[in-house]
């Protein structure tokens, strides 16, 4: 379990946790034709650390989140998880993805497919889980994010709110080594932001590794243990989250807190 | 003349002509098609999608020279070319129906390749249908691209394919009187030869076979309908 009141002894850069780099990206170049999207990211995430990515859109950090489970490739550099350098694409690949849990944005969640089989496709097609097991893991991560009553229902009946809770299972579902939020409440409704977010506070509680893209301070401020902020491509800063929203120190990030923590 | 008159005329057809057993074959040729060109269609969908560039390739490649070459010109190859010039015999030489035998198939084999390049172009175009953000999600929980296609976006991306395969289907149905170019004793053959034996009842001859045809086609775009609405994937 990770203590929450230590992290703030810890330097940014460290591990809060002491666990080993999991997720580490050298030197990551890419570019969307003439846009150079990343410019030389450098970003070790540790085993039980809660790194929250924020920047003003079009900053890339959406990019940075997607290339880390290669649904964007990158032009040079390279990115290792858990020691192992991100395959090509293939079964090695897929293998890789198996250990990345990723929640996007739309929630994504297959429309075709009821709550409870979203969530046990991945370990049965992917893992070869035998169908009983995973359908009881699956109803125990349902209960767990709350909408196990929902279970034999289509996505588009639930409710925004709900169907990012079915995503965030069935990412769990696969057991990964690190999870990827991209944006996990930029396209809720106010009232339904909460829900989300408190099942990722209890995620990070747990000590799951995270990395997470979002427009929500005070997700950063209650579960991160560090903060990156990124513009125009480029990590300009990262400090543990008080130090980051109290005192940033570069001009970028000073601009940006301004515009969003007037209100 | 009267209306009983032309009743007339019919019955009479109907007495001495195998109306029934030439659209028969109609159904027959139409089925059999149906299922091989769906099956061909669904590997050259897959070639198109997948992310290898030689198979992509060789799909489109495919698609646009059978697309774009006329039926007749296949379903004629398949007899002169394939059978009599290069000897293929898709059924048993020994048989006492080996024409009949071997000039269905070969005009199944022909209908089939010719369209099977629409069917792969409609659940293309039904695989646009499939948001980007499905194929996304399933790789990230670590499916490759076969059971991505094959568990997420084909089930879903058959569903905005209906209306075009539909159309496909009727298409097909009208295309089987091709068959006739290589003896293959459907409605079309059968129509020539009542016209030439009756010219007296012609009308009664065009009406019979349009509103043949018409039995046939309705129920398929009827069910298409009805199945594209009762199927459409709820976002």
């Amino acid at each position: 379990m990770v203590d929450r009141t230590s992290t703030a002894a810890i330097p940014a850069t460290g591990s809060p946790v002491g666990g080993e780099p999991l997720v580490v990206l050298d030197g990551v170049n890419k570019h969307f034709g003439a846009l150079h999207v990343l410019r030389d990211v450098d970003l070790t995430v540790h085993r039980g650390e809660v790194v929250v990515v924020i920047g003003p859109s079009g900053s890339g950090k959406s990019t940075l989140c997607r290339t880390i489970n290669r649904l964007e490739t990158i032009d040079t550099g390279t990115i290792t998880i858990d020691g192992k350098p991100l395959p090509a694409e293939g079964k090695e690949l897929a293998r890789l993805r198996a250990d990345v849990g990723m929640v996007f944005q739309s929630f994504n969640l297959f429309a075709h497919k009821t709550v409870l089989e979203n969530v046990t496709l991945g370990p049965v097609k992917a893992k070869g889980m035998n169908r009983a097991q995973a359908r009881d893991n699956g109803m125990a991560l349902l209960e767990r994010v709350g909408v196990a009553n929902q279970a034999g229902k289509l996505p588009a009946q639930l409710s925004g709110g709900q169907q990012q809770r079915v995503a965030i299972a069935r990412a769990l579902a696969m057991n990964p080594k690190v999870m990827l939020f991209d944006e996990p409440t930029s396209a809720l409704d106010p009232e339904m932001i909460n829900e989300v977010l408190d099942v990722m506070v209890s995620l990070a509680g747990e000590g799951m590794t995270m990395i997470v893209v979002t427009h929500e301070m005070g997700f950063a401020r209650r579960a991160a243990h560090r903060v990156v902020f990124m513009d125009g491509g480029q990590i300009v800063e990262q400090a543990q989250p008080e130090t980051f929203f109290t005192a940033p120190r570069s001009d970028r990030a000073k601009d940006f807190l301004s515009k969003i923590l007037t209100h | 003349m009267t209306l009983s008159d032309y009743l007339d005329q019919f019955a009479e057809l109907f007495a001495t002509f195998d109306v029934l057993g030439a659209f028969w074959q109609i159904v027959r040729l139409t089925a059999v098609s149906a299922v091989v060109s769906f099956v061909l269609g669904t590997v050259l969908a897959l070639m198109r999608i997948s992310p290898i560039p030689s198979l992509q390739w060789v799909g489109a490649a495919y698609v646009n020279v059978l697309r774009n070459t006329p039926l007749t010109v296949i379903i004629l190859f398949c007899n002169l070319g394939l059978w009599a010039q290069l000897g293929l015999n898709l059924a048993s030489p020994t048989s006492q129906t080996f024409f009949e035998q071997n000039n269905f198939r070969l005009a199944v084999l022909g209908l089939s390749v010719y369209h099977a390049a629409f069917v792969c172009e409609a659940l293309r175009s039904g695989v646009n249908t499939v948001p980007v953000g499905q194929a996304e999600a399933a790789r990230a929980i670590g499916l490759g691209f076969l059971p991505t296609a094959r568990l997420i976006i084909f089930p879903q991306a058959l569903r905005g394919a209906i209306a075009p395969l539909g159309n496909t289907l009727i298409a097909l149905t009208k295309n089987t009187t091709v068959a006739s170019a290589i003896g293959v004793a459907e409605a079309s053959a059968l129509m020539k030869t009542m016209i030439e034996f009756r010219p007296d009842v012609i009308i009664a001859i065009f009406l019979t076979f349009a509103i043949g045809f018409v039995i046939l086609v309705l129920p398929v775009g009827l069910v298409v309908t009805s199945l594209s609405r009762r199927l459409a994937v709820a976002r």
